[in-house]
């Protein structure tokens, strides 16, 4: 875990492993990103809100056909798009398995701020509030640590929610955590990882699952 | 309203012409202000927004820094809320009740209501004097088809506004587009013309 990069690589490897198809899953932006490369599954379908249903890595570049952090997308055979309201109503109508969000901050009950910081000016907020109130499955993939080396997971939230409701896991390069029953539970560490390293470097309190390391 | 997500699917001929244009105090509805300088980011400069509601001002840093020195109004919205909003507003929806945004700063000064035991969020629809919007073809009568990922918040503007102007890649005569593939039946739209701006990979191109 020399660079950021390499950090980066490891969390969303473990996210893919997550995903079984089939499955319509949504990415956000930064790590989420980098999923998709490491799911094979064919039944996994990628959603982007901006109107895209069948994502896939760009073949050659097209201005006009981006995910939702702008970037150049491919579109896969079978692919379908559709208008925002059409996306958003997938979104909040329970049609999206599984997504994949960023977080700058997760509290102890699971509950993620992730599109506001206190002082700034809040002016964006896009996708990700209706994202945690419709997907089926939420999945966090954060760094452990702020650049400050701050736990991320933290007692309580200093930042604004994105919504009352937890989110089903959450994995770093340290650990991974399921939320059940509106707690942090430990159930694996990443390779390299001690218990001892986990128990230092977060301030959130869990409990220890019955994990593998 | 205008178009667009970002600059992908922005009518950005339209965009110019409003530039040139002695208009101020514009309330303008689209879900961010163009990039620093391209797109919307053009009028902002010009300081002709008065207020500007949309989901993500932060692609634009300047929207920020005008926001600070008071020269403009936010209304931030959640993205599915602000779709939403316009589609209630073109479909005759005075508003509607929603769960996104329930619990958060989003929230705060908006009523809630409780159905079937959950807590919901009630939003006002959307509506505007005019929409700029940006297809791919249209038909002499104006009926659009899209390309790609620029429908985005198109379609859902051309029925919420009191006239529809709609700049395309190409108008084709009656007939040659496929009655299936439309996606904006022709009486949304008033007016329409041919896009001289246009994005491309080498950004932004007079054509």
């Amino acid at each position: 875990m020399s660079s950021i990069a390499n950090v980066q690589e490891l969390i969303a490897k473990r996210a893919a492993s997550e995903l079984k198809g089939p499955s319509v899953v949504n990415l956000g932006i930064g790590i989420p990103t980098l999923v998709a490369k490491y799911v094979k599954d064919e039944l996994i379908h990628f959603h982007t809100e901006n109107g895209l249903l069948g994502v896939t890595d760009v073949e050659e570049a097209d201005p006009n056909l981006v995910n939702a952090g702008k970037l150049p997308v491919g579109e896969q055979v079978g692919a379908a798009f559709f208008s925002s309201a059409e996306s958003f109503g997938m979104i909040r109508g329970g049609h999206i398995d599984v997504a994949i969000l960023g977080a700058l901050q997760v509290d102890e009950t699971g509950r993620i701020a992730n599109w506001a910081i206190p002082g700034k000016n809040i002016i964006g907020v896009g996708g990700a509030m209706d994202l945690l109130v419709g997907a089926k499955k939420v999945i966090v993939t954060t760094s452990h640590l702020t650049k400050g080396g701050k736990s991320k997971l933290m007692k309580a939230c200093t930042f604004p929610l994105t919504s009352t409701r937890s989110v089903d896991m959450i994995i770093t390069e340290m650990a991974v955590f399921s939320v059940l029953n509106e707690q942090l539970v430990l159930t694996e560490l990443m390779p390299g990882v001690t218990l001892e390293q986990v128990r230092k470097n977060t301030e959130a309190q869990f409990v220890e699952g019955g994990f593998s390391s | 309203m205008v178009g667009g997500f970002g600059l992908v699917g922005a009518p950005l001929t339209l965009i110019e012409g409003l530039t040139r244009k002695d208009l101020n105090e514009l309330t303008i509805i689209s879900n961010n202000l163009g990039e620093a300088g391209e797109g919307l980011g053009v009028l902002l400069r010009q300081r002709k927004i008065r207020k500007a509601i949309g989901s993500y001002f932060t692609s634009n840093r300047e929207v920020g820094e005008a926001y600070q020195r008071g020269e403009i109004d936010l209304q931030l919205l959640p993205q599915g809320t602000l779709a939403e909003s316009m589609r209630a507003g073109g479909a005759g929806i005075g508003g509607y009740y929603t769960k996104t945004g329930v619990g958060t700063e989003l929230a705060l000064g908006k009523e809630i209501r409780e159905i079937n035991g959950e807590p919901y969020l009630f939003e006002q629809a959307l509506r505007a004097d005019v929409a700029l919007i940006r297809a791919h073809k249209a038909d002499t009568l104006g009926n659009l088809i899209y390309y790609k990922t620029a429908r985005n918040f198109n379609p859902v503007m051309a029925t919420a506004a009191d006239l529809v102007i709609a700049e395309v890649d190409e108008i084709v005569g009656v007939g040659e587009l496929s009655a299936e593939e439309v996606v904006t039946p022709h009486l949304f739209v008033d007016r329409l013309l041919v896009a001289e701006k246009i994005l491309t990979k080498e950004g932004v191109v007079y054509r």
